[in-house]
Parts: structure tokens; C-alpha cells; sequence
């Protein structure tokens, strides 16, 4: 067995050592380098651009404004499947440059320099005019009827706004003896954080455009450029290396059209585009800010009547994932804590803010904050036990989501809950932090989750895989699903491992992928690559297998239903008896003077399946009232992801999502100036994204119930660690101090204003 | 790559002060911690710079005959934290200084860079501020000497003469003789990260421990430069050592202190949590004293 095994991720030695290759590593130094020419107002009009003076300076080659983009290509640029269906698409409202500015920061101009020195200089000499109209930065200020407008197609400026109805709210919530509960949440705007800033080069070879970019979806990004610069798809060739972190930033077209448009504007000579920190916050994409309002009515018993929620998301500037990530959110409303009359309503609406796209958890750590803080609320007002009230009202065992048929096949949220009690010990603490009064108190809390695997039935899935057979017997693997530090290639080359028995060092995983080399896929996005992936693994896997097996039968004369590769032999199973080597074969095979084979397979495996993912938080928090701080002593997450295929890295895998919990819970928020929409904080000192010392020991612990969909019975786990942390420290907040704060990041400035509020400073 | 006309690095301490005078526009580079931040951002870029990295002779720690402590103004914070000097008679400074950024800036910033470039929120000036140390400086006209209190002017700005480098950092016998004392770094993180508050704490208790015969307190950002708080100072001088004289030393900050308004902080929250510091802050200074509280 090579799967469930902890072992070394494939690109570890590489990685630490300094060898990996990512995109500036591979660019030759001989690149001009192009440089951003950012707008600075948040909403309004670009009258002119005086290039005067910047053309003077040494070492300029080329800027092109807004003015010069003659075909306009509007382009969608969310990291979605293409949808052949025209209502199905996303929404195209993106210029590679713009005269009509929309946040502050948007894109109005460009610099091709010789060197980076020359370019900077020559932005900061553009002479800009503008025409600027007021700004707008909130989404429920924003669907005002005096306020500014964004977009000419959206004279409201709501994107989009859907619902969902179950039997009769309105009906139900007059039913005797009921308790209403009711409060707003708010959660920030936020980044990714990435290490590794995006960045692209792109040069002409043979009349095609050749892009090496650091994103997650090379092949979309291939599409994307096609439309932006209304070019035939098949003259792109998008390459991906190794990426220092994407988090779903890099799930987004950023700046590949612009490079690659650039290019073109200068004879197809190598432009490199490597945008700074400070554009990463201001000018990527960011996570969507949501307010929430929610409703309950309660039975004495403890039980749900009704219930209604209203999420307003704050979109930014452009539709980029638009309400997907709101309608996602919407959705686990009623799924969670299943009602039978329930009234939702999602409205995901442009302002003047940083363009609002993917980021880990897709709107479901915003929903996990908002649902399982008024959760606690409603335990609160109830005089219920947080535990048993969750025991009692969550999604239940055998639970089948109409819409996606996803089933809560074992019982998941009670496994898990049941670890995080034991781990944390947490009847007892909750006891022993009864009653505190004094200046430092301490709390418990907790929060529960659930995440689908994948997109499907929303959009496309699909997964296609290649394999090649050495002489030496090892095996070349590709697929389009991407790594992007996760660990992917690492779970890929143990499935292809477990498929085709040959030992793990044997199987060699291309990691880079290039659109002309690299089988389609989407990329990686929505937790779903050892899911989809391992399906088309699996099947070329297979597939390499039985071509093995009949070069053996041909060899052997052994009846091939009597042969299996075992530890990288060709077995004869009714005996044990190793035949021969793989690599014996493969040699033979290639340079036979009978019967010449290149041994290989391909295939595509389209996924019509999804799965639920579970799991749980648990957070012990201290909180020093007068010093307005909240610290994480300890913290717990429990994952049922279905069967780990390498626990070392699932374990990282929720050490990272915990540390993004903890920063959106505790420390980030982006910050604008209310009067002309800028990004105060755009840099990682002002940005608090947490640190080392900033975090306790990082727990994860698993619940592995092998999901019965999969191909190897794994499910999401990328994204889920990232859920339910906020809201467990904010009811751990509340366990200890009694206050109830619903705007994260529970920052000192929001619990100073709540603690005096409460009278406690 | 950064924006740099020329760079013309000096040898000795007279041939800095020659090359700022040859290039008055220069800017003083030693470890680059900030200067270079300041480059890239745009602020200095396309400027000239003089660096003084090179001159050893203004780093290290020393103890003079008269027993006042030099230290060099090219010493790192991550020497200072480490020095025996300085954990013998100071210790709250290479406290304070190790809380600077991290371990990368700390190796290369410098407690002359840290005080030259005038910023309140430097984690070496308050509690320099609160030793009462003395600026040393070296320029055309020789040696010049005054208090860190008249060496800050405004924010950003800092009494540096053309020519001018500070060569020391002086804190004299009496000022740290009996005193023990505690730094407290108020920001939105433990690590990497700009003091919202900074305060540092130092007294000197009698011999019974009963009674407090001076105590100090000086803050970071809670007005343009550092500052001390008179008031507070005043309120405690010879008072006995309780919970109730911390309480009255942190009301009292709140006549002296003027924190601003920014995004960062709000001035009320500056002021509420100055207050706590200075309480708990002078708690922690006369634990360290030995006083029993």
C-alpha cells in the first residue's frame, strides 16, 4: 500500500534546497520589464494621459494608455470552466487597460522599460487627468438609490441576487411559544497572501504567444487570453512552473492578458510583468467582505421554526467570480441546520473596493462566521449547551442534498465534535471558565462546517491523465489538475503507485504544466484535485496496466488474468513468481526487433459526482480585557476528508488553513480610505497577516471515513481548515467574556469599542 | 533594483562628514533597513547615499572609566539584546530592541538608524528617552553632545548638522544606577511589526523596597517623538510601592501623552491602552526592582 502513507512530498529536496524553478527563475535577465500605470481615484474618468516626460527618460521602449487599446475585448476573468451555454458564462467587463476607472488602483496605462529603474521612473511621470465621481465601498450603502454607479449594465449596481424558499417563513414564525433570535455579521475584506507575487512573462515564437505564468489554471488562463486579445485560443501556449501559493488569487485571470498584450505592442520581444506587494492587495483580487443578517425562531424544546438570512457580498470593482461565492455561502444555510421553512435571499453587489474573486473556502469561512456565530447566540439566549444544541438540530446522518445528491453518508459532524471534546478537554474547561471576573479570562469555543468537493452539477468537471512507460520501468504521470504547494503531485504519484504496483520513487510526476504538452484539465480550484484527479488517474492507470500485462502475456506466454505488477515486477499471481522486472519489460518493449511499443495511455474521466466534506474547530482563547486582545492558547480542528491518501500532508494542509482561520479571525482586515476608496494598508507590515509568534501548536486530527463516490475515498480537504476557525474563536471569545462580537477581525480597535459598550473598560 | 544615483562609502568618520559636505542631497545609509524601504517606495528614490557601514569603530558596547555606557550608534539590535553590558546594567534595552521586526532586521538595523531617523514609534527611543541618554554626534565642528530629548525636533526630523553623523549613544552611571526597569510593545502582532504604543518603565525603589524615590516612563508613539510623562513621574516620586500608586502613575500619563487619530488607532484607544501600560508597566519595573506588589 502506497496510499495513506506519510511520505516525503516529491519536490521537497528540490523546494528547500533552492533548485525548484518558479516563473522569475526561468524568465531570461534580458527581459523588458513592464510596469503598472495605476489610476489614482476610485470611481470616474481618465480625460487624458500626458506621456510627455516619460517618453524622455532613458531606457523607456514603449507605453501604451488605455487611449491606445483600440479593439476593445471585454473578458471574464474567473478561473471557471468555460460554459458553452452563453447564460452559463461569466460575466465580461475587463479591458487590459481602461478609461472608465472603477477602483482605485484600476488599470489605466503600461510601460515597457529596459529595466525596472526606467519603467518606475516613467510611470511616476505620466500626467494623468481624470474625471471623478464619488466613491462607494459598502454593498448595502452601494444598493442605495443615490449612490454612485459603477457599472453602466447594473444601474443598481447589484450583480446579481438569487434565493432560496422551503415552505412558508412568514407562516411559521407566528407559531406559538417561539423565541426570536436575531443579529448582523460582518466579515472583512481580505487577501491571500500569497508568497510568491504574481507574475508572467510572455515572448512570440512561430507567429504564437508563449506565457509562462504563476497561476493555477493554465489552461483557462489560455482561453482568457484568447478572448482578451481576440486571438485564436490555439496560437496561446500558457506555461505553468512551480508556484509559491495561490489560494485562489491565481484561480483568476490577473495580469497574463495585459503581458501578453504588451508583447504584442512591441514586436513580440520578452516582456516581463512582476507586480509588487502593494499591487497584489490593491490590484489581485481579494476575499469577499459579507454582512449578513439572520432570523430565527426557536421552540422551546430547541428546535428551528424558521428561519431567514440575508447576505449582501461586496464584489469590488469588477464580476470576476461574482455570486458564485454569495450563492455558495446562501446555500449551506439550510443544508447545516436543516429547516423546514426557511427564507434566503443573496446579493452580491458591485462598490469602489479591490476586485472581490476566489479565495480558500469560496465563501463558506465568511457563512462558517456568520452561521455558527448566531448559532452560539441562539445557545446563549436559549440557555442551551452549544454541543447538544449542534447534536441535535445539524444536518443528520443520511441526510441527500437534492441538488448535488451529496450524503452525509456516515455520521460525521458527531465523530468529529466528538475528538475535538476529548482533545480539548472541553466539559471540563468549560466548567472550570464559569464565573471568572478579573482583568484576563479565558474561553471556550466552537464551530462546525461543511464543504463540497468539486463543482459539480454547478459547472463542468473533468480530469485527463497521461502515462508514459520508461525503459527502466518507471512512469511519467500528467494530469491538468495543478500543484501549487499543496502537495499535489505528491498524492498523485501515490495513486499511480497504488494503481499500477510499482514502488512510489518509480513514478515521476511532470509537474510543470504547458498547454501544448499537458493533458486539458481546469486546474486547481474548488478542493478538488485528489477527488477528480485521482478518477482519471485510476483509469489511465488501468489502462498502462493492461498494456503492460499483454507485452508480459507476449513475453511470458502467461495468461494475462495471472499476471500483476507487484513492487514494480510482473507477478504470476496463482504462484507468487516474479517473471520479470518492469524495467526487463519496458526495455524489451521499446526496442524489441519483433514488436516495438512506446507503452502509454491517456484518458479522460468526466466526473458527474460530489461529496460533502465535514468537520469542526475548537478554540481555547484568552482574552485581556483592558489590553483589548484576544490570544489562541489552543486550537483543534477535526476533518472527516474522507481516507487521507498522505496524512503528513493533510496535516499541513490544515496547519496552513488553521493560520488563515486565525488571521481572518483575529488580525486581517483591508483598510480604505472612505473618501477615495484607496487601500491604506497595502503592504504585509500594515496588513496584519499572523506570524509564527502569533500562533499556538497547530492541532489536526482525522475522522477517515472513506467516501463510497471516490476513486481512492478521499474528498475536500484544500479548502475546509480554513471554515471553521474564526467563529470558534469568537464564541470562545464570548465563553469568556460574555460579549457577543460579530465583526472579525476581533482585532484590539472592534473589542475595544465592544468592551466599552459592555461596560467592561 | 533599486533607484540609487551614486553611492560613495566612507571610510573613516572624518571622511563621512567630508563626503556629506561634498554632497549635501546625500542620505546616510548604515544598515539600510529603512533607507532602502524608503527607495523602493519611491520617497528617496534617485538619491545620492554615503554609507557608513564599514566604520567598526562606532560598533560595539562599552563601559567608560566614569561608568557611563557607550554604544556604538553602527551596534545592531541583535548585539545589543546579546551584549554583557547590557544585560548587566540595562537589560530592558536589548529587551526593547528585540522586539524590532525580525531576526533579519535585527541582525542588520542599528540603534543609530533606529534614533536618526526620528520616528516615535522606534522601539530603542522611549526606552532611551526613559535612561536619559545622550546623543553623541560628530561633525565639521568636532564632537557635540545633548540629551535624546533635544536630538528629536519634530516628527521624521532629528538635530543633525551638514555634515553630521551620530557616532554614540551615552547612557551616564546615574541614570541606571539602582534602576531596574521593563519595555512593553503594544502591536496588532508579536512579530514584525511598528509599535502602536510603545512604553518603557524604569524606577528606583529605596532600600527597603517600600517606597518608590524615582521612577520614569517614556513613550512611543503617543505624540509626534518620543516623550516622557512628567506628570505621571511626579505623581509616584515617593510614594509607597502598591497597586494603588501604579494606578494613580498610569491616570496620571493621560495629562502628558497626545496621541494622534489614524487609521491605525484611534487616539482614544492609544490613550486607554497607555494607561494600562504605564500601570502594569511600573508593576513589572518593581518586581524587577524587588518590590513586592
Amino acid at each position: 500500500m502506497v496510499i495513506g502513507k506519510s511520505l516525503p512530498r516529491v519536490d521537497a529536496a528540490d523546494k528547500v534546497t533552492g533548485r525548484a524553478k518558479y516563473t522569475d527563475d526561468l524568465c531570461d535577465k534580458g527581459a523588458l520589464i513592464a510596469k503598472i500605470c495605476h489610476s489614482t481615484i476610485g470611481n470616474g474618468i481618465v480625460k487624458s494621459i500626458d506621456t510627455t516626460e516619460a517618453e524622455k527618460i532613458p531606457g523607456v521602449v514603449k507605453i501604451v494608455t488605455c487611449f491606445d487599446v483600440k479593439e476593445k475585448h471585454y473578458f471574464p476573468t474567473a478561473g471557471h470552466p468555460w460554459s458553452t451555454d452563453p447564460g452559463h458564462q461569466d460575466v465580461a467587463d475587463r479591458l487590459v487597460l481602461t478609461e472608465r476607472v472603477r477602483f482605485y488602483g484600476d488599470d489605466i496605462a503600461a510601460v515597457v522599460a529596459e529595466d525596472e529603474v526606467a519603467a518606475t521612473r516613467a510611470v511616476r511621470a505620466l500626467k494623468v487627468e481624470y474625471e471623478e465621481y464619488p466613491v462607494v465601498l459598502d454593498p448595502v450603502e452601494a444598493m442605495k438609490e443615490d449612490a454612485p454607479r459603477i457599472h453602466e449594465a447594473y444601474p443598481d449596481n447589484v450583480l446579481k441576487h438569487t434565493s432560496i424558499r422551503k415552505g412558508n417563513y412568514e407562516e411559521a414564525c407566528k407559531e406559538e411559544g417561539l423565541t426570536k433570535v436575531e443579529g448582523w455579521y460582518e466579515t472583512p475584506t481580505v487577501q491571500h497572501s500569497h508568497i510568491e507575487n504574481f507574475i508572467c512573462y510572455c515572448y512570440e515564437e512561430a507567429g504564437r504567444l508563449n506565457l509562462v505564468a504563476s497561476t493555477q489554471i493554465p489552461h483557462i488562463i489560455r482561453r482568457i487570453v484568447g478572448q482578451a486579445l481576440g486571438m485564436d485560443w490555439g496560437r496561446i501556449r500558457i506555461i505553468k512552473p512551480y508556484i509559491g501559493g495561490g489560494f485562489g488569487n491565481k484561480q483568476d485571470a490577473l495580469y497574463e492578458p495585459l503581458c501578453a498584450y504588451l508583447c504584442t505592442q512591441v514586436g513580440g520581444r520578452l516582456v516581463k510583468l512582476d507586480v509588487s506587494r502593494e499591487e497584489t492587495f490593491a490590484c489581485n483580487r481579494v476575499r469577499h467582505a459579507m454582512k449578513f443578517h439572520i432570523i430565527s425562531y426557536l421552540r422551546p424544546d430547541g428546535s428551528y421554526a424558521a428561519r431567514k438570512l440575508e447576505v449582501y457580498s461586496n464584489q469590488g470593482a469588477y464580476a470576476s467570480h461574482g455570486h458564485s461565492i454569495a450563492a455558495k455561502a446562501m446555500g449551506a444555510f439550510p443544508q447545516l441546520y436543516p429547516c423546514d421553512n426557511v427564507e434566503c435571499d443573496a446579493y452580491t453587489v458591485f462598490t469602489n473596493r479591490t476586485v472581490a474573486g476566489a479565495m480558500r473556502g469560496y465563501g463558506m469561512p465568511q457563512a462558517s462566521f456568520a452561521y455558527e456565530s448566531h448559532t452560539d447566540d441562539v445557545c446563549k439566549v436559549m440557555g442551551l449547551d452549544p454541543i447538544a444544541f449542534r447534536r441535535k438540530n445539524l444536518m443528520p446522518a443520511g441526510y441527500v442534498d437534492g441538488f448535488s445528491k451529496n450524503e452525509n453518508y456516515f455520521d460525521s459532524f458527531n465523530q468529529c465534535m466528538d475528538k475535538g471534546i476529548e482533545v480539548m478537554d472541553y466539559y471540563r474547561k468549560k466548567e472550570e471558565f464559569k464565573n471568572q471576573s478579573g482583568d484576563i479570562r479565558r474561553g471556550i469555543g466552537m464551530s462546525v462546517f461543511w464543504y463540497n468537493t468539486a463543482v459539480w452539477p454547478i459547472s463542468l468537471e473533468t480530469s485527463s491523465c497521461r502515462m508514459v512507460l520508461n525503459q527502466d520501468g518507471s512512469v511519467q504521470v500528467q494530469v491538468g489538475e495543478t500543484e501549487i504547494g499543496q502537495g499535489a503531485d505528491t498524492a498523485y504519484a501515490q495513486m499511480t503507485a497504488e494503481v499500477l504496483g510499482l514502488p512510489f520513487k518509480m513514478v515521476h510526476v511532470v509537474t510543470t504544466q504547458d498547454t501544448d504538452l499537458t493533458p486539458f484539465g481546469t486546474g486547481a480550484y474548488a478542493s478538488r484535485q485528489t477527488y477528480t484527479a485521482g478518477f482519471s488517474i485510476r483509469q489511465t492507470g488501468q489502462l498502462l496496466k493492461e498494456r503492460i500485462l499483454q507485452y508480459a502475456h507476449r513475453l511470458s506466454r502467461m495468461p494475462e488474468c495471472n499476471l500483476d505488477i507487484v513492487d514494480g515486477n510482473v507477478v504470476r499471481i496463482t504462484d507468487g513468481r516474479v517473471l520479470m522486472a518492469l524495467g526487463e519489460l519496458a526495455t524489451e518493449a521499446l526496442y524489441s526487433l519483433e514488436d516495438s511499443q512506446h507503452i502509454t495511455s491517456e484518458s479522460t474521466y468526466q466526473i458527474k459526482s460530489n461529496a460533502y466534506s465535514f468537520g469542526c474547530c475548537f478554540a481555547e482563547v484568552e482574552v485581556d480585557i483592558p489590553f483589548c486582545r484576544a490570544e489562541v492558547k489552543k486550537i483543534i480542528n477535526v476533518h472527516d476528508c474522507g481516507r487521507l491518501i498522505n496524512p503528513a500532508l493533510a496535516e499541513a494542509q490544515v496547519h496552513g488553513g488553521m493560520s488563515m482561520g486565525i488571521g481572518f479571525g483575529l488580525t486581517e482586515t483591508m483598510l480604505y480610505d472612505p473618501k477615495t476608496a484607496r487601500v491604506l494598508n497595502n503592504n504585509l507590515l500594515d496588513y496584519k497577516l499572523s506570524t509564527f509568534m502569533d500562533h499556538p501548536r497547530l492541532e489536526a486530527d482525522f475522522v477517515e471515513n472513506p467516501e463510497p463516490t471516490s476513486a481512492f475515498g478521499t474528498k475536500a480537504l484544500g479548502e475546509p481548515p480554513a471554515c471553521p476557525v474564526a467563529s470558534a474563536i469568537r464564541n470562545a471569545v464570548l465563553d469568556a467574556t460574555g460579549v457577543s462580537v460579530n465583526q472579525i477581525p476581533l482585532r484590539p480597535a472592534v473589542l475595544f469599542e465592544r468592551f466599552k459598550e459592555e461596560g467592561l473598560i | 533594483m533599486y533607484d540609487i544615483k551614486a553611492l560613495y562609502e566612507a571610510s573613516s568618520v572624518a571622511h563621512a562628514t567630508e563626503l556629506l559636505l561634498a554632497h549635501p542631497e546625500a542620505q546616510v545609509i548604515a544598515g539600510g533597513s529603512d533607507v532602502l524601504v524608503q527607495i523602493r517606495e519611491g520617497r528617496r528614490a534617485g538619491m545620492e547615499l554615503v554609507s557608513i557601514y564599514k566604520l567598526d569603530e562606532l560598533r560595539g558596547v562599552e563601559l567608560e572609566e566614569d561608568g557611563t555606557i557607550r554604544i556604538g550608534s553602527l551596534t545592531s539590535f541583535s548585539h545589543i539584546t546579546k551584549d554583557k553590558i547590557i544585560k548587566k546594567y540595562i537589560n530592558v534595552l536589548g529587551e526593547a530592541v528585540d522586539m524590532v521586526g525580525g531576526p533579519q532586521i535585527r541582525n542588520i538595523g542599528t540603534i543609530g538608524g533606529n534614533t536618526c531617523n526620528g520616528v516615535t514609534s522606534a522601539d530603542s527611543a522611549s526606552t532611551l528617552f526613559a535612561w536619559d541618554a545622550i546623543v553623541e554626534l560628530s561633525g565639521p565642528e568636532g564632537l557635540r553632545r545633548l540629551p535624546i530629548k533635544e536630538f528629536y525636533i519634530k516628527a521624521g526630523c532629528v538635530d543633525l548638522r551638514p555634515g553630521e553623523i551620530q557616532t554614540g549613544i551615552l547612557i551616564p552611571q546615574k541614570a541606571y544606577e539602582g534602576y531596574a526597569g521593563h519595555y512593553t510593545k503594544y502591536a496588532m502582532r508579536n512579530a514584525m511589526d511598528i509599535a502602536t504604543l510603545g512604553c518603557s518603565v524604569n524606577v528606583k525603589l529605596s532600600e527597603d523596597k517600600e517606597t518608590i524615590l524615582d521612577a520614569r516612563i517614556a513613550y512611543g508613539v503617543a505624540g509626534p517623538v518620543p516623550m516622557r510623562t512628567p506628570s505621571a513621574e511626579q505623581a509616584v516620586k515617593g510614594q509607597p510601592v502598591s497597586k494603588e500608586t501604579c494606578r494613580k502613575f498610569g491616570e496620571a500619563v493621560l495629562l502628558d501623552i497626545n496621541p494622534r487619530d489614524s487609521w491605525r488607532a484611534s487616539k482614544a484607544f492609544r490613550c486607554h491602552i497607555g494607561e494600562v501600560m504605564a500601570e502594569r508597566g511600573l508593576e513589572k519595573a518593581i518586581r524587577r526592582a524587588g518590590g513586592g506588589i
